[in-house]
This record gives C-alpha cells, structure tokens and sequence, in this order.
C-alpha cells in the first residue's frame, strides 16, 4: 500500500531558482536560505521518497486566463520545465507517475472534488524551485512528482477549507493504491509576500509565524479565515498560503514538527519552510 | 467572494473577475511575449505588435510608457504584466519597487530590514 510518509511546505519564490541557477548561492542575500534547507535536503534524501505530490500555483506559464482550472492534477509522464519569459531554467525534466495520478483522480473525483486532468503540461517555477530547494542540483530527480496546481491566481480563488479537505481527500486515494510507495505531500507557495500596489514589499513576520505555529497544532483556525483576511495580513500573492493547507489536510489530525525555517527577504517575500510527518506514518 | 472586503484594503488589487474582464486584452497580449518570436517582434516596434491587440488606448500608452499602477488598474495581472518586465531584462522586484514609489535600491534596503510592515495598511475603513 501507498503510505503518506511526510508533509513540507516550503516558499518557491523565483529568485531563489535564478540565484541556484546562476551559481549566487554563497551571496550574503541567498546563504541564509539555502542553509535553512540544508537540514531538509539531507532528510529527504535520506527518506527516499518515491513520489511526490507537489502543489502548487502556475504563474501565467502554462495557464493564460483563457482556461483557469481551480485545481489541475498533472497525470502525464513527464513535465518540461516552462519557459517563464527569459528561457527554460536549465533542470532535469520531471518525471510524472501517471498510475497513482489517475488513481488519486479516479478517486477524489468520486469524492466529489473535480479536478482537471493534465495530460500535458510545463511546470514554472512554482514547482521546480521547491524541487531545487529540496533536492539540490541532480543530473536527474531522484523522484516522481505529481503536480497538483491551484488556482490562486484569477479570483474566485478556492477556499483554504477546500483546498485542506482536497488534502484529506487524496490522503484517502493513496491509501487505497496498491502498490507499496513512500509519499510526500507537499504545499508551496507564500509566506507574506505582495508584488503590486503601495503596499508592494509588504512582509507580516508576527502573521506567518502565527500561521506555521497554528498549521501544526490548530489548522481548523487556518482553514475557516477569509480570503480577504490572507490578502490584509499576508499580502496579495500571500493567498498562495491555501497550498500548504492541502499538505496539512493529506498528514492527518496529528503531526509532528521536525524542522521549520523563517527568513526575510528572498527578494519581495518571506520565506518559509517547514517539515512535518504523520503521528500514524 | 465580497470585493468589498477586498477593496477596504489599501493599496490592493485583487483579480476578481471585473477585472479579468477589464483586462482581458491586455493580459492576453502579455501572454503572447512567451514566445520567443513575439518578444522580438515586440521589441522590434512596439506600437505596431500593440495595435494588434484590441486593447484600449490607455491600456497600449500604459504598457509603452511600462506605467505598472495603470496596467494594474486597467485590469491587467501582476503576473502577466511581469512578461513585459521580463522583456525589458527587469527583475520583479525593480517592479515592485516602482509601484511603491521607491528606487530598486530603497525598496531592496527596505526589504533586507524586514519588509513593509502592514502596520496602518490593513484597512481603509479602520476595521482592522
């Protein structure tokens, strides 16, 4: 049987991914944050994961707003990395796991939440730089990835109550597929972060950490607040916090903390990361 | 979904659907420089690659004159609008600090210091 073995949140701000990518991982800006993933990175790699499901928000790379799928479960092989408007970022491509994704499709669909279904798809940053924060620089990913994307972006966005209880609900797919499979759910995006506006730079240190204490002990608190008060406290594209709440959803009422980071600024945005495993797993 | 509760928040765009429909044009022809052959097309007489695109006059004088606060105004989408930033070889935070009114240098100084805080941002009401 397929076992949900953890849950990470992690911030997936671009820049983290240039500055990887450009070889400014020793700069004062970015040496804090890839430390504050050091532990992880030697965790997961220890865990050996072998899927996991990545949600995530695509940022007008693979969807324009001519087609906005509330939530999209990427059910294909592979998945390129997009060309984000200055060229592909140089990574291995990502393998899919096609089986367990028509299997968590065939069964949250019948448990009533519809997701689309990516047959072909590129994955932006959104993705790929949690997987670069996580993995390092391998020749090939050491996993399989199951994209899930969340529309964060075109309002109405969903509720942080969906999104959690889409969490519960693939919780419940893996744990039906047959195959013996180690797996992690996990939930990107965030923390405080607004690009647009007067309020643009807006970072909510007190909020977030208010938020990573209750995502680990009280996440009903997090799952009932209204979009506009994660835009008024974490900033517009602070919404994308939603997406660690499906990770939570997925680990069950009871978790623990093994790990968790907080750092100001990567570029606009507070970064946040944490990892969590199920008191059951 | 209450764009009241939204629009009590100060300095905010939220994009609902009034405002996809406002920009829709507009963040399709941001759309459009994902391709490689329209980014030099653009690049190569921008008022001409904009008359392409049934957009109106404002929105076209917003994206020549890279006004970001009008783009947003007018509908279009921080993350659509960011393709013409991305043109240009502009980071997203030279964006942001522009529409704070604040150098790339200001704006960066201030977020290594912890970011803006939301202290006296939170509503334009006073309910928060």
């Amino acid at each position: 049987m397929a076992r949900i073995t953890a849950g990470i949140g992690s911030s997936h701000v671009p820049a983290i991914g240039a500055a990887l990518d450009g070889g400014r991982t020793a700069h004062p800006d970015w040496a804090p944050i890839f430390a504050g993933y050091e532990w992880s990175r030697k965790w997961v790699e220890a865990q050996k994961p072998d899927v996991v499901i990545l949600v995530y928000n695509d940022h007008a790379s693979t969807f324009s707003l001519d087609i906005v799928p509330t939530f999209a479960i990427g059910c294909a092989d592979s998945f390129a990395p997009a060309d984000e408007g200055w060229g592909p970022r140089r990574i291995p491509v990502v393998h899919g796991h096609s089986k367990l994704a028509w299997h968590i499709a065939n069964s949250v669909v019948l448990d009533e939440f519809d997701l689309t279904l990516m047959n072909k798809m590129d994955v932006d940053h959104g993705l790929t730089v949690p997987l670069s924060l996580l993995l390092g620089q391998p020749t090939a990913w050491p996993v399989k990835v199951i994209p899930l994307a969340v529309n964060v972006i075109q309002y109405p966005t969903p509720t942080a109550n969906r999104c959690f209880r889409l969490g519960e609900a693939i919780a419940r797919a893996v744990q039906s597929f047959p195959e013996d499979l180690n797996v992690q759910v996990w939930g990107t995006g965030g923390m405080s972060h607004q690009l647009s506006g007067k309020r643009a730079g807006l970072i909510n240190r007190e909020w977030d950490l208010k938020f990573l204490d209750q995502l680990t002990a009280d996440p009903d608190a997090l799952r009932t607040l209204s979009h506009a008060e994660y835009v008024r406290e974490a900033g517009s594209e602070g919404m994308e916090l939603i997406m660690w709440l499906t990770m939570r959803g997925a680990l069950g009422p009871k978790i623990r903390e093994l790990h968790r980071f907080y750092h100001v600024p990567a570029s606009n945005t507070a970064v946040g990361h944490v990892v969590f495993t199920p008191e059951s797993g | 979904m209450s764009s009241a509760a939204f629009n009590d928040i100060p300095g905010t765009y939220v994009f609902t659907g009034d405002r996809a429909i406002e920009g829709r044009h507009l963040n399709r022809f941001c759309m459009s420089l994902m391709s490689p052959a329209n980014r030099a097309r653009f690049k190569a007489d921008e008022r001409a690659y904009l008359d392409e695109w049934p957009m109106h006059a404002a929105q076209k004088q917003a994206v020549l004159k890279r006004d970001f606060e009008a783009l947003l105004e007018q509908g279009g989408n921080i993350f659509f609008v960011l393709k013409i930033a991305a043109v240009d070889g502009r980071t997203t935070q030279s964006v942001a600090a522009s529409f704070a009114g604040q150098s790339t240098e200001e704006y960066a100084a201030m977020m290594r210091s912890g970011g803006r805080s939301p202290a006296g941002l939170r509503s334009i009401s006073g309910r928060f």
